[in-house]
């Protein structure tokens, strides 16, 4: 028996063995991209355009490996040590936040590549249930008795603080600037949110797979990736009449590029998001692209919304961080109240 | 346990049963419901969905370079850790079951630790010792070494949940069995590794395969531990628990399901072997001692 016992344990480890070192023979150089969830299908595209490109470009063979989750807990993953080469998140605190726990990446890192260092732009709208039953029109719509809202946690997800300050921001312009104002109507909507899942992927899942809500609070481009993945004969994207400009953000993180010999590659790699093909993926996936000739071409695909910016309302994401998202802010005051 | 049963059915065809014919039958019938929407169904779904696009799909999905890989890893962590936990499960349970000195207890409540505690804080208890922020992380990362958000992090997260598994199957076993069959063959001049593997092993061999079993069924399906310290890169730090959760929130419901179907699978032969062993078990041991081996089990219950 016991020799029966050896003999299998024996089997396992050379066959596992095996299996590794197959796969160890051939080790091309590696970029890791940490992002933030919506963008798997992006990045996917993106990636496969950009290992063609440079293997054209200098004959060398990359691989660009992906690692996805909630916007704010992917960039806690590369504060405790994850060698992302490249992060590319939901919005500029949580490269702040790396900035500042962890130094891997220098103050002034938004100014490096242009437009606010994101290569692409997306906004928040509505997604309802086909022939939009509770008629959802607009903002003011969400904070009605009976309606129930399904939003991620601004706590944990990027795509979440950009819906609270996208309600907190319609409420201000309609009330005069009234932050009071703005404060109750963002609690009422609130009050009308059943569930708080942890990132927007999983929001998604809880409004489509599982037919809870009547109305989700999404990004654009994950809203129309529910449509095509799951039938457009099931839901509907509307438009608020205003929302948020929102700008996810893309950096080198310098400490570990520098450390990987990669620098060149890393900017290569964003680098190529603003050209041509890069904006024409983003398109392709639903974000809005930066490039005025790509954006005229995809005009027909994203309507027409009045946006305001993070700095515009809020002056930056610092303060609105600060405000209302970090432990005994207003977000907590809220969602305690409920 | 088949004397065990034999007494009770006797009993029952007696009059010791008092409740009316109705009642008896829908407390069957609650049992039997409970049994199949809880157990039953849900694996059948799993089957079912991974199925639900046919053979050539369910291969597709499992051939899939990232879910290829996953598979090779998860294999890979439990080739690492099971071996160990099982060098060290016996040599815990010799310890406790054989000697007795100070500190025993707290040390049977060290073993327990990972059961007691969320599989979340096991994951994080290694973010905050390996971690760039954490106790090692600068020194390590000095000297380029990576533990945690790949491939060490996850064996140690996994040997750390999968701990007690080998050690808490075998200390039962061998308190029950005592150590008169061992003092003797030290008597009859044995040495200590031929008293090991003459007497101690075979007397223990079928509760160290069920702990092995055991310890594999979670090393290979431990969720939330590894899911802390991964880092979730693709193709490289997703063991199947993490690649299904992927799988899943990408719309991609038969590729999910054809991987989940491999744990659920694995869960099967799992509760087959376990039959066969205790079976075999059952058959291989004097009744004396299976009667010790339950009433130490009903005290032991964790």
């Amino acid at each position: 028996m016991k020799r029966k016992i050896g003999l299998l344990f024996a089997l396992i480890l050379v066959l596992t063995l095996g299996l590794v070192s197959v796969s160890a023979a051939d080790r091309p150089i590696t970029l890791l991209n940490v992002s933030y969830d919506p963008t798997r299908e992006l990045y996917q595209d993106y990636n496969a355009a950009f290992v063609k490109y440079w293997k054209a470009k200098t004959g060398q063979t990359v691989t660009i490996q992906q690692s996805h989750g909630g916007s704010g807990s992917q960039a806690r993953a590369v504060i405790d040590g994850l060698e992302a080469d490249v992060v590319t998140l939901a919005l500029a605190y949580d490269i702040d936040a790396i900035v500042e726990k962890a130094k891997l990446i220098p103050a002034q890192w938004q100014k490096r590549l242009p437009d606010n260092s994101a290569p692409y732009t997306s906004t928040i709208v509505f997604l309802v249930r086909k022939g939009n039953p509770k008629n959802i029109k607009d903002w003011d719509d969400l904070v009605k008795p009976g309606i129930t809202v399904i939003t991620p946690n601004p706590k944990t997800s990027g795509g979440a603080r950009w819906n609270y300050l996208a309600a907190w921001g319609y409420a201000l312009k309609k009330n005069g600037n009234n932050q009071q104002k703005a404060q109750e109507f963002v609690t009422k909507l609130f009050k009308n949110v059943p569930v708080l899942d942890s990132g927007a992927r999983g929001s998604t899942n809880t409004f489509v797979q599982r037919g809870i809500g009547d109305v989700l609070l999404a990004w654009e481009n994950e809203a129309f990736l529910a449509l095509n993945e799951l039938g457009k004969d099931k839901f509907e994207i509307i438009v608020p009449s205003i929302s948020i400009l929102a700008e996810p953000p893309v950096t080198i993180v310098d400490k570990v590029v520098d450390k990987r010999g990669t620098r060149k590659l890393a900017e290569e790699y964003l680098k190529y998001l603003y050209s041509r093909e890069g904006q024409e993926i983003v398109a392709r996936n639903y974000y809005r692209p930066r490039l005025k000739s790509v954006a005229e071409k995809y005009e027909t695909q994203f309507p027409k919304v009045k946006l305001f910016t993070i700095d515009e309302v809020f002056g930056g994401w610092q303060k609105a961080q600060t405000i209302h998202f970090n432990d005994g802010g207003i977000f907590d005051k809220i969602y305690q109240a409920k | 346990m088949k004397r065990f049963r034999g007494i009770r059915k006797g009993q029952n065809e007696g009059s010791i049963i008092t409740e009316p014919i109705w009642l008896q039958r829908m407390l069957i019938g609650v049992a039997v419901g409970f049994v199949i929407v809880f157990l039953i169904a849900p694996l059948l779904i799993v089957f079912g969905q991974a199925l639900a696009k046919g053979w050539d799909a369910y291969w597709e999905a499992i051939r899939e370079p990232d879910t290829f890989k996953a598979i090779q890893l998860t294999l890979l962590t439990a080739a690492i850790s099971v071996p160990l936990n099982l060098i060290f499960g016996v040599v815990a349970a010799w310890l406790i079951a054989k000697f007795d000195f100070w500190g025993k207890n707290f040390l049977l409540t060290l073993i327990d630790l990972p059961f007691a505690i969320s599989p979340i804080i096991s994951g994080l208890i290694f973010v905050l010792l390996f971690g760039l922020q954490g106790l090692l992380g600068p020194w390590l990362s000095q000297y380029n070494i990576k533990i945690v958000f790949a491939v060490p992090g996850i064996i140690l997260a996994t040997i750390f949940v999968t701990f007690p598994f080998v050690a808490r199957e075998l200390i039962p076993v061998m308190q029950s069995l005592g150590n008169e069959e061992e003092e003797a063959a030290i008597v009859l001049g044995a040495n200590g590794w031929q008293m090991f593997f003459k007497v101690t092993l075979p007397n223990i061999k079928w509760g160290l395969l069920y702990g092995v079993i055991l310890c594999n069924a979670r090393a290979m399906g431990e969720f939330g531990a590894v899911s802390v310290v991964s880092g979730h890169i693709r193709g490289q730090t997703n063991t199947i628990p993490l690649q299904v959760e992927i799988l899943y929130n990408e719309y991609n419901f038969t590729a999910a399901f054809a991987v989940a179907s491999l744990l659920a699978l694995l869960a099967l032969i799992t509760l087959i072997v376990k039959h066969v062993v205790e079976w075999k078990s059952g058959r291989h041991h004097s009744n004396s001692v299976q009667i010790n081996r339950f009433k130490e089990g009903i005290s032991h219950e964790y």
